[in-house]
């Protein structure tokens, strides 16, 4: 009773926002499937014209609904960009097969007897179309646009992720900052509008036989709806903003810049995964991003300074076991051989290659340990074994290579790696339950994730860097008998971006600058 | 046992059996439906092969044959349902291939075997689809249909609005009929018009389609694989076989003087009941009451066998002394 009643009081307070995301998701949906009907309607009738054409026009219709959603909407960027076009096209060719195929099915079914003695009687196939298949097939038909209505309302949530609005917005939002609130405000009107829809059609579908011209009723019914879309107004700042779902929601992302900074500039809410080339293209001035992120040497991008220090340092470093570090003394000293070599835009260049290059970690990892000097042909084993642990990303492999070549030229020790333990749980509890001695880990998430003590603590640790260091380090020996080693150099954390030419070009390095800049 | 009240059936329907019932009288019957070595090929399946026919203005002509005859292919070709392959098909003289298939198809009536009657249009929108194309205004529209639906047997009130699905399969077939005769067409192509009804509907509706004026000067051609009907409602009889015509002509002839031993063979199991049918009670009776003298001798027969049943009819006769009788006339006929 107590969720349902902060639920109400969520919506409540959240009304605004709610009606413009329910309204945006209204638009997106039937804009969408108006076209769908446009386009897929005619298809249908042509391939139960002819039949030869039926199994490409499905079939491809077909291979389209498979896409997954949110690769979809990727494909859609490069050629039109973020917003609502991408997401009303790939609503529009997810609305398709369903629309088509029943078309097709609907006329197909129609008795042919029927069909038969409408020709006979003298009908043109024009008039058959119009008096007797479509009639006919309406049913049918409609089901197809029932079920059509259905996956746009459910796939439309995924438009948040490319700056399109709709209730997807607090669904992410709320995901990402584990807010149950926050996604029920999104998922319960979002599975009310399917009801809805699917019921007010169900109507229509009955209406039939009545012989209501639904078409007349439909069309106009669905431009209605359509219209509740507002393309986001031109008006507002002169620049535009695309940010996480989660970063949003953080005190330490939008919350923060807007209180501490004072930053006041037109967002849209876009995913990770296409924030980077939206912004490359031009789709966006502002993204949110990670600071060592191989994307950003990639697409020209450029991080903004925290002059204000509103993002906790994620400066990264080796975590070890006491037991293990007791056991091998020497492994210290050549782990921290590394610390201080790797700045941010070290870093950045090395996850670009591979990440985008797609070069491999050891390749990569071998690579800079030899142009710095720092690499050994590995030394015969005589000692004990040393396991090594990773996260499931590329900075994470790169780094667990880099260690691991430096162990077997510097230590007589067996090096075992146990690469991709998932995220920051994983690896931590492969820590603490001795299956692995060490793995590389970032200050802020010892801090945030691991340690996670009291927001006011947590405030005044992240000013400063070296703070959050001592604390994690001095926390992770009491609680856990674990080990920080020296930070490797660079802070992967939030960052602002912009492409660096349109930075250059308004004079914008940090984001006091960009606060100034947009007032 | 069903065989039984199925004859008795189409015995007490019957009406008299005569020749040429359905056609005016005409002095100088012109051809109206003329086919001139027509056939028809489904890629390397001949199901037509040459055929030749002609059906005189007012003339109801039968196409009798089992299925896959190509029986229904020949009627489906008078309408451009199907196009024939070679040969050629006039109306009127007038060379089918010559008029837009659409116009053409307006001028002749379609009656089908399962009706074909759009589910979504009440009765009086169904009957209204032939006229509507043609353009009539409403109020003639409404007027003809009420009349067809009077001569029908059909209450117009009660029925103009119903749906198909609400009504039986005889009243669909008669609604059917009505929607083929709305612009009185000359001419009326017949599918198997009453082969998906029970046999009881199927005698009531085939005496209606007798009875029935509209049809009189009708140039009718009608597919059927049943023999009664044929011999009941035909003028001329076609009968046809894997595609070609093994006989044509009056319906006596095909028992008087069959071409062939497939026409003979065809006819054979249902030959003794035909000639009873074919043959009239005044004929080898001439003393026959008045009231009886428009019986066949298989209507008279049958009611003799059921004397006693039915006490309300008054007539009487002896079946032995009928088929002494029939037997003598037929002996004395051939010899």
């Amino acid at each position: 009773m107590a969720e349902q009643q902060s639920l109400l009081s969520f919506m409540a307070e959240q009304s605004g926002k709610l009606t413009e995301q329910t309204l945006a998701h209204i638009g997106l949906t039937f804009t969408s499937l108006f076209i769908s009907v446009l386009i897929g309607l005619p298809l249908g009738i042509l391939i139960s014209r002819k039949k030869n054409l039926a199994g490409i026009v499905l079939g491809f219709a077909g291979i389209l609904q498979t896409i997954p959603s949110i690769a979809l909407l990727g494909f859609m960027i490069p050629l039109l960009g973020i917003g609502p076009k991408p997401a009303i096209f790939a609503l529009f060719l997810y609305a398709l097969l369903p629309i088509i195929r029943n078309t097709f099915t609907g006329i197909n079914e129609v008795d042919p007897v029927v069909k038969e003695s409408a020709k006979g009687m003298g009908m043109s196939d024009w008039q058959i179309l119009r008096r007797v298949e479509l009639p006919l097939a309406m049913p049918v038909l409609l089901a197809g646009i029932r079920t059509a209505t259905v996956i746009n309302v459910g796939v439309a949530t995924l438009a948040a992720y490319i700056a399109a609005g709709g209730l997807g917005e607090f669904i992410f939002g709320g995901i990402a900052l584990n807010n149950t609130n926050m996604i029920l405000a999104g998922a319960v009107p979002a599975a009310l509008l399917a009801i809805l829809f699917d019921f007010i059609l169900s109507r229509l579908q009955k209406l039939n036989l009545k012989k209501v011209k639904i078409a007349l009723i439909l069309f106009p019914l669905t431009l209605i709806l359509s219209s509740f879309y507002l393309i986001p107004s031109a008006l507002g700042s002169k620049l535009l903003a695309g940010f996480t779902p989660e970063f949003m929601g953080r005190s330490d992302g939008y919350l923060g810049l807007k209180k501490v900074y004072g930053l006041n500039i037109r967002t849209v809410v876009i995913s990770d995964a296409v924030m980077y080339k939206a912004a490359q293209q031009k789709q966006l001035d502002v993204i949110s991003g990670y600071s060592t992120d191989g994307r950003l040497k990639a697409y020209d991008l450029v991080v903004l300074e925290d002059d204000k220090h509103i993002f906790p340092p994620y400066y990264a470093a080796p975590v070890i076991r006491d037991d293990a570090l007791k056991k091998y003394p020497e492994v210290e000293r050549t782990l921290n051989i590394l610390s201080g070599k790797i700045n941010d835009s070290v870093m950045t260049s090395l996850n670009y290659r591979v990440d985008f290059l797609h070069e491999t970690p050891e390749k990569v990892a071998k690579d800079f340990l030899v142009k710095n000097g720092l690499y050994k042909d590995p030394r015969p084993v005589t000692g004990g074994t040393i396991r090594l642990g990773s996260k499931i990303f590329g900075e994470q492999y790169i780094l667990t290579n880099m260690y691991s070549m430096l162990l077997k030229g510097n230590t007589n020790l067996e090096v075992e790696t146990k690469t991709g333990l998932g995220g920051t749980k994983i690896c931590f509890d492969a820590l603490t339950n001795n299956q692995i001695d060490i793995y590389p880990e970032y200050t802020g998430t010892g801090l945030l994730v691991i340690l996670q003590p009291e927001e006011k603590l947590v405030q005044k640790l992240t000013l400063s860097k070296e703070a959050v260091y001592n604390f994690v380090q001095s926390e992770f020996e009491k609680r856990y008998q674990v080990s920080w080693l020296k930070p490797i150099g660079f802070n992967n954390t939030y960052a602002l971006m912009m492409r660096k030419k349109q930075s250059s070009q308004i004079g914008v390095k940090t984001i006091s600058q960009l606060k100034n800049y947009i007032r | 046992m069903s065989d039984i009240i199925y004859d008795f059936h189409r015995l007490f329907g019957r009406r008299t059996y005569k020749p040429c019932l359905l056609s005016a009288t005409i002095l100088l019957p012109s051809t109206m439906i003329r086919l001139e070595n027509v056939s028809k090929t489904f890629g390397s399946d001949t199901v037509v092969k040459n055929i030749s026919l002609e059906i005189a203005e007012g003339e109801t002509m039968v196409l009798l044959g089992t299925s896959g005859c190509g029986k229904t292919t020949t009627l489906r070709m008078i309408n451009r349902l199907i196009e024939a392959s070679s040969g050629q098909i006039f109306i009127h003289g007038q060379n089918i291939l010559d008029q837009n298939p659409e116009i053409l198809r307006r001028g002749i009536g379609y009656v089908l075997q399962n009706t074909g009657l759009f589910p979504h249009y009440t009765v009086a929108e169904n009957i209204a689809i032939v006229p509507k194309l043609l353009g009539w205004d409403s109020e003639k529209i409404n007027k003809r249909s009420g009349e067809l639906l009077e001569k029908l047997h059909l209450k117009p009130g009660e029925f103009l609005n119903k749906y198909p699905s609400e009504l039986s399969g005889g009243q669909q077939q008669r609604i059917g009929l009505a929607r083929a005769l709305a612009a009185d067409p000359p001419v009326l192509l017949m599918d198997e018009p009453f082969g998906a009804l029970d046999p009881i509907t199927r005698n009531k509706i085939q005496k209606d389609f007798k009875d029935l004026d509209e049809l009189k000067n009708k140039t009718i051609v009608m597919v059927t694989h049943d023999v009664y009907e044929a011999f009941e409602l035909a003028d001329k009889i076609c009968l046809m076989d894997k595609g070609e015509i093994k006989q044509q002509g009056a319906p006596e002839e095909f028992l008087s003087n069959p071409a062939s031993h497939f026409v003979s063979s065809f006819l054979k199991e249902q030959r003794l009941q035909l000639e009873l049918q074919n043959t009239m009670l005044s004929a080898i009776d001439p003393g026959v009451m008045s009231s009886d003298s428009n019986l066949n001798v298989w209507e008279a027969l049958n009611i003799s066998l059921k004397k006693g049943h039915k006490p309300e009819e008054s007539a009487d006769f002896e079946t032995a002394e009928l088929i002494k009788n029939f037997i003598r006339h037929k002996t004395g006929n051939n010899g």
